[in-house]
């Protein structure tokens, strides 16, 4: 499972990624943003016309299937129930967010283990750091965008401050990363 | 919220404390959605700052005041009036001129927690003039939640927000006329709360208790397990009239239920069904 989260700044690196990925790219991707309720709410459109992947946004007990890219809905958080479905919750927001990038990094480590990798991008908020080193700590892998690309490089510094990321990469070299791992 | 604590929780650790509660104060919790329990219990060690989780469920287990909190943290009570403004312009514009056709019209909103909701749907129905021979069952688990519901006040802060909802959904009145300010609180009109009726009720242990042609159950389900929300949206079967209404969350489906074959999605991707067989 791979699970990408951003804020400010990391809608064109998700694009990108994206955009770069094989038809035949099989490993589940997730995308936490942090999005404004009232703001886009197809998000999941939008990225659909950037990748040949299919690209749902999750409902409650939404099925995990290969190939997938999945979009967290605006105003709930994001669960893994297990290996196999997502659940939502609405419950408070963390750090001021829901989606909270935290609260999935968590969910996700919980589940997956040490088959997480967890990708922080940029944003103008902390959240994410906390739940990168949760990920770690749960043998996940952690990858930040480098603050020196990133739009906005609050975010990915909040984590490097807070913990260490296995990698800190720019965004071709977690393009790279994320091919590999295929 | 604070910082997360480190204690661990393990899988083991939440089926023996939902154990625990099941059998010392009969709320089953076993068919909630783990990943969400998780982060319930999580949040009470961290807020109630436990030194443990045996220190939890001890205290579960004997002090029945801080079992009373314990639900209270558990069944999340987020809400607010107008939620999804979109959801009730359709409640507004298609579904109460099918209500207005019957003699005495009833409703349940399940799940209400502290009655944002319950009190949208008394708007809607008063501006339709129809709140008069209406009923409106609201229920919840959660006795402290339903005391705030029948209090109908709520912050004030939150106003401006409702009333934006408000004219979202189609609303042309004056929102404020609905409710008195005083302080930091909304005391809501009580001609709205008459036709209210407030009682507990566990979607989990609890039966159907009557019939209904529209049924509101909104951002409950998320909490549930596959097979427990299969068993809610039966039980919802069971209470729901020929041609009644069932209205989920914007989130949540029946399509991996049982009862999915007798219902028919109203209008695009809009949670309400109609039950045709
Ligand atoms: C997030 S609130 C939903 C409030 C409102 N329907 C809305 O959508 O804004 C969830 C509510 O479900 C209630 N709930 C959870 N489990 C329940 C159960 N087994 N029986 C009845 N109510 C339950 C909780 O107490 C809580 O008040």
């Amino acid at each position: 499972m791979i699970i990408i989260g951003g804020s400010a700044g990391s809608l064109q690196v998700v694009f990108y990624l994206l955009g770069n990925c094989p038809p035949d790219f099989d490993i589940p991707i997730l995308i936490v943003l942090h999005r404004d309720p009232q703001g886009i709410s197809r998000l999941a459109e939008l990225l659909a016309t950037k990748t040949t992947l299919t690209v749902k946004e999750i409902e409650d007990k939404e099925p995990i299937e290969k190939g997938c890219v999945y979009v967290c809905p605006p105003d709930y958080h994001t669960l893994f129930e297990d290996e196999s479905s997502f659940s939502l919750d609405y419950s408070e927001k963390i750090n001021f967010s829901r989606p909270s990038i935290d609260v999935t990094f968590r969910s996700g480590a919980d589940v997956f283990g040490n088959r997480l990798v967890c990708i922080l991008l940029s944003g103008a908020n902390a959240d994410g750091a906390d739940g990168l080193n949760y990920v770690r700590s749960h043998s996940g892998i952690s990858v930040v965008h480098s603050p020196e690309e990133a739009e906005v490089r609050y975010m990915p510094e909040q984590a490097l401050l807070q913990g260490k990321a296995d990698h800190v990469l720019r965004k071709d070299e977690i393009m790279q990363f994320i091919l590999r791992l295929a | 919220m604070d910082k997360p604590s480190d204690i661990q929780i393990t899988e083991e650790d939440l089926t023996l404390l939902i154990n625990d509660i099941h059998l010392t104060h009969g709320y089953d919790f076993s068919d909630y959605s783990r990943a969400s329990f998780r982060r319930r219990i999580e949040r009470l060690i961290t807020i109630d700052q436990l030194s443990s989780f045996a220190e939890l469920r001890y205290r579960v287990r004997t002090d029945p005041a801080y079992f009373a909190h314990v639900v209270e943290e558990i069944s999340v009570t987020v809400t607010e009036m107008l939620r999804d403004p979109a959801f009730y312009k359709i409640v507004r514009n298609n579904i109460i001129p099918v209500l207005a056709t019957y003699p005495f019209i009833k409703v349940w909103h399940a799940g209400c927690a502290t009655g944002e909701e319950v009190y949208s749907m008394a708007i809607l129905l008063k501006e339709a003039g129809l709140l008069h021979k209406s009923l409106l069952y609201a229920t919840d688990m959660n006795p402290a939640a339903l005391a705030k519901a029948r209090k109908g006040i709520f912050p004030l802060s939150q106003m401006q927000q409702y009333s934006r909802n408000y004219m979202l959904a189609g609303g042309t009145q004056d929102f404020s006329s609905y409710y008195t300010a005083n302080y930091h609180f909304a005391s809501f009109d009580s001609r709205l709360s008459e036709k209210i009726i407030f009682a507990q009720h566990n979607l989990v242990t609890d039966f159907s208790f009557n019939s209904f042609q529209l049924i509101f159950c909104r951002n409950v389900l998320i909490y549930f397990n596959k097979d427990l929300q299969n068993r809610v949206l039966k039980l919802f079967d069971d209470s729901l009239e020929f041609n009644g209404f069932l209205a989920l969350g914007t989130k949540e489906n029946i399509r991996f239920s049982s009862i999915a074959p007798n219902y028919k999605q109203i209008i695009g991707r809009e949670k309400i069904w109609r039950k045709i067989k």
